[in-house]
């Protein structure tokens, strides 16, 4: 599906992929953690990516494996780079404590595989979240849902 | 999202309904303003009726603790977290950050 990118479309893809998410029977707790995940990714595409809203659209597709499900996340913004991201300090004391650089870390910590490419004109954002600590498996059925 | 200030004797009641996300984190924040606004620094905030929190609403919570307890002159607590807005507060490191409370009694008694 595709979300005009701005942050009113935030509740709407969250409704769309935890919606596929539950039925595929993942639990509560993965549901709550492909949510928080998928929102961080879009606030961040239009916020870095487009610098801005209703600059330009957010293609979503859910893709289910039998192992897991992975979200696909495209725009024709601004490409950026993950690679160099530090961590917050969660033990910084609250005066010191920054106020950004959470979306990622949620990112990451949330969900099993986080992959970033550009094809020249398109960021492709990769999020899968697996049912089981098994990443290697190797049945490739799958479906694809837009 | 809805938010409703309630002005008590000791600190305000805030109510959130709803999800607090980069669409409603501003009107978030700028009810936490008006009562800050007012000199008034011991807030408790209601997450009873919360769904879903990201990272733009953390970043609120940490300015208004910054905020209440500049000079020490207050403090935000928190209170009726459901399950997953506590799991995502821990991720982040805040639980150490905020007291929290499972009743609004509790919250509103501890100032």
């Amino acid at each position: 599906m595709i979300f005009p990118g701005r942050y009113s479309s935030l509740e709407k893809i969250a409704e769309f992929v935890t919606k596929e998410a539950r039925e595929s029977h993942f639990s509560e707790n993965d549901v709550c953690c492909i949510e928080t995940a998928v929102d961080e990714a879009c606030s961040n595409i239009i916020e870095h990516a487009y610098k801005g809203e209703n600059i330009g659209d957010i293609e979503c597709t859910v893709k289910l494996i039998p192992n897991g499900i992975t979200i696909a996340l495209k725009d024709n913004g601004r490409p950026f780079n993950i690679k160099n991201f530090k961590p917050p300090n969660l033990k910084t004391p609250l005066r010191n404590r920054k106020t950004h650089g959470l979306g990622l870390y949620f990112i990451k910590q949330m969900m099993d595989k986080v992959d970033l490419s550009n094809d020249g004109s398109t960021n492709i954002l990769l999020l899968t979240k697996y049912r089981e600590t098994n990443p290697d498996a190797k049945n490739t059925q799958e479906q694809c849902i837009r | 999202m809805e938010v409703t200030t309630t002005a008590l004797k000791r600190c305000d009641l805030i109510k959130i309904k709803g999800r607090i996300d980069s669409e409603t984190a501003s009107a978030f924040s700028d009810a936490i303003k008006k009562v800050l606004d007012q000199g008034r620094y011991h807030i408790v905030l209601d997450f009873s009726d919360v769904d879903f929190i990201s990272s733009a609403g953390l970043r609120v919570l940490i300015a208004t603790q910054k905020t209440c307890r500049r000079f020490n002159r207050g403090e935000t607590v928190l209170s009726n977290l459901k399950p997953k807005i506590l799991s995502s507060l821990d991720l982040a490191g805040f639980t150490s950050l905020f007291k929290i409370y499972n009743d609004n009694v509790a919250a509103i008694g501890s100032f």
